[in-house]
């Protein structure tokens, strides 16, 4: 048992980095609140001044804002329901003995390595290019129209992309959850009679709801930020602007720093009401 | 051994290392960031030649044109101080110049020649007369055409056409079977992508962005009446997916020859012309971008990718040795002694086009011709309170354009109507320069 002494000794030993991560976060946050208050143009002049709320008014009526949160939902919500439902049949898949098992898994896992600008770029020239795309090629040769992705399924394209990315994730957390189901639990349910449906739903998907949980939360976290992949695709445009984006556009292409610092602030709240809501639904998994 | 021989080694030693921190101190190394057009490509190929004079070292940030004016820009307003000389345009000089965050170029040596520099270029690049970035290339737009599916398609290419001809003649080339497009045109979103384009297109239907009280003028009919025959004419003539084109794009798409024409900068006559790069560099005609029928302007544009040096750099000295070096008249002989006349950067130089072994480049005249009859400060049939062709000389235009672009390419794909694309822009362009102060 931590005596006293003992306790405060680990206090003082933890004290920089406890400062050090307070800081990362709070000197970033601090300044954006800052900012999104004043009228700061870097290109008239710099700093103007106080100006309230303002910002905030602007940024929230402008005819842009709504559109971007709604694809920011669509786009999460998309990749979260293919990863997850994908992510259980691959998990199930590899969970099975086959011939080369560790190179599948590997092959399975790779996209998670590479850079989402660059594979935002292969999907987009080598895959998706209505000219000279892989995709368009296959069209051609089964005789039909080649599809415009990128700017005619703007949406899905994106979806697809950040899917394909995210897919190894929640395929290694899930099959490191198959893999700890207990196979005697299955074998009886067989014996007594389960259809593969019925223990799939019974035993299976029970089993894996806490994996599920933790895929949602972290997959939740880091796409509500998601950038590149549609920087470098579709530039925002077509439909796929998000909050992310347009807080991007107001910030280096438009130059408004206080605007875009509001648009951060919005999209921290927004964050954590995600957040406290997706804790509430599924997050009492977590707690067994 | 006696005490002297250490002594000796001691002072050779230190001799030694004295000269070699005084070389390290003298030879620079600059950080330029750049864009990732041909000219420059080849640029980086010849900078040894630079260190070789110099003794100065270069390193290169390559960018795309949209990331490019992003990352320039976020640095100089921040002072960021990543770069010793940024690639900017006729857009951003004189704005950053008024703003004292470039050195004023006006001390550059007798032997650059200065005056030798293209009146529009240099203008385009000054601040109330001070040159604030020195050309490394000036371009207009102007049509590149295949001279043999124009033939065959029956027709011939006047010198200076007007868009009625252009989309008749689109069609009469088409030959989607054998992916043949009539012609590719820019549609990206961007404000110097398919903003660019579509602002010069629409100033050649008399269209304009602001009347002299700074009204946006997207609900006006020269607008609805330009995006209309664009589309239409794309719709017919161009390749699929034009709304995610830009000048790259359509570069790699003619030069594939998958285009019967294309308009764009002048500077890619170079490239589709070049036989190591272009499968139809040997059938390939120019003409004047196209006006509307009844309409005097042309749908040409003016712009100079340029080398400037952000105000506070360490190495000032040693940047303006590398503008002079990459911007004269010794550089495009350089270029031409290595690749050919045809490949020097062009638009930039006066004494270029009085050369007699660049006269016989099948797209000088044109690429000058294009350059001359565009007039920056009377762009547009009705008056406008602005400066600029294919931009609005103001610090609030990128922001606003590339929104502006974005609504234009999602009616190019179809996703909207070019009814509600004009009214966004309308309403979004009003909101913006509202919050700017300027209605």
């Amino acid at each position: 048992m931590a005596t006293q002494h003992s306790r405060s000794a680990a206090r003082l030993m933890m004290a920089p980095a406890v400062i050090l991560l307070l800081g990362w976060m709070l000197v970033p946050l601090t300044m954006t609140l800052w900012f999104s208050f004043r009228k700061y143009l870097p290109l008239r002049g710099g700093d103007q001044g106080w100006v309230g709320f303002e910002n905030y008014v602007r940024f929230v009526s402008s005819s842009s804002f709504w559109p971007s949160v709604q694809t920011t939902l669509i786009i999460v919500g998309g990749v979260l329901l293919i990863t997850v439902v994908f992510g259980v049949l691959l998990a199930l898949l590899l969970d099975q003995p086959m011939w080369g098992q560790g190179i599948v898994r590997i092959l399975v896992i790779a996209p998670f390595f590479v850079m989402p600008t660059v594979s935002a770029l292969v999907w987009k020239n080598m895959f998706m290019d209505p000219n000279n795309g892989l995709f368009a090629h296959l069209w051609k040769f089964f005789g039909a129209t080649p599809v415009e992705w990128l700017s005619q399924a703007s949406l899905p394209s994106i979806v697809m992309i950040v899917s394909w990315q995210w897919l190894p994730f929640a395929t290694l957390i899930l099959l490191t959850a198959v893999q700890s189901l207990d196979s005697e639990q299955l074998e009886a349910a067989e014996m007594d009679g389960a259809k593969p449906v019925q223990r799939f739903g019974f035993i299976i998907l029970p089993h894996l709801a806490r994996a599920i949980t933790i895929v949602v939360l972290i997959q939740t976290i880091f796409l509500l930020s998601i950038f590149a992949e549609i920087f470098v695709t579709t530039g925002g445009a077509f439909g796929t602007r998000t909050l992310t984006y347009l807080i991007f556009q107001r910030v280096l292409e438009s130059q408004n720093i206080g605007l875009g610092s509001a648009g951060g602030i919005y999209a921290v709240i927004l964050a954590n009401i995600i957040a406290i809501f997706l804790m509430r639904i599924v997050g009492k998994n977590l707690d067994a | 051994m006696s005490i002297k021989t250490p002594l000796f080694l001691a002072s050779a030693l230190a001799i030694a290392a004295g000269t070699s921190a005084w070389a390290d101190g003298h030879a620079t190394t600059l950080t330029i960031a750049t864009v990732n057009n041909g000219d420059m490509i080849r640029m980086q190929g010849l900078t040894d030649d630079f260190t070789e004079k110099t003794g100065h070292k270069v390193e290169w940030v390559t960018l795309e044109e949209n990331v490019l004016r992003q990352r320039v820009t976020t640095d100089i307003t921040t002072k960021g101080g990543a770069f010793d000389i940024m690639t900017i345009g006729m857009y951003e000089t004189p704005i950053w110049g008024a703003n004292g965050w470039l050195v004023p170029l006006d001390d550059l040596s007798a032997e650059y020649n200065v005056d030798d520099l293209l009146p529009a270029m240099r203008a385009g690049l000054s601040y109330e007369g001070t040159l604030y970035a020195a050309p490394f290339y000036g371009e207009s737009s102007m049509i590149m055409y295949r001279t043999d599916l124009m033939e065959k398609a029956g027709m011939e290419m006047p010198d200076a056409p007007t868009w009625q001809f252009i989309r008749e003649a689109a069609a009469a080339m088409t030959d989607r079977d054998n992916e043949i497009n009539g012609i590719c045109l820019r549609g990206k979103a961007g404000w110097g992508e398919g903003g660019a384009f579509i602002t010069v297109t629409a100033n050649s239907f008399g269209a304009r962005w602001f009347d002299e009280d700074w009204n946006a003028q997207f609900d006006q009919p020269e607008w609805k009446e330009a995006l209309e025959f664009y589309v239409g004419m794309m719709e017919e003539s161009g390749p699929p997916g034009y709304a995610t084109n830009g000048f790259n794009e359509n570069l790699s798409l003619f030069q594939q020859g998958k285009c019967g024409m294309w308009i764009d900068a002048t500077v890619a006559a170079s490239f589709v012309t070049n036989p190591n790069d272009s499968t139809v560099a040997d059938k390939v005609g120019f003409a004047l971008a196209p006006n509307s029928e009844g309409v005097e302007k042309k749908s040409n544009w003016l712009w100079a990718w340029a080398l400037g040096i952000p105000a506070g750099t360490q190495k000032e000295a040693a940047a303006k040795e590398f503008i002079e070096w990459a911007t004269s008249t010794d550089y495009i002989e350089l270029v031409a002694a290595n690749e050919g006349w045809a490949n020097v950067p062009p638009g930039a130089r006066t004494s270029l086009y009085e050369n007699d072994n660049y006269k016989d480049v099948p797209f000088a005249k044109m690429t000058l011709d294009s350059i001359l009859a565009a007039d920056p400060t009377d762009p547009t049939v009705k008056p406008v309170p602005y400066v600029g062709i294919q931009f609005v000389a103001i610090p609030e235009f990128a922001g606003i354009a590339t929104e502006v672009s974005q609504e234009f390419s999602a009616a190019y794909a179809g996703q909207q109507s070019i009814d509600e694309a004009l009214a966004k822009a309308q309403a979004l362009t009003n909101d913006a320069m509202e919050a700017a102060g300027y209605r």
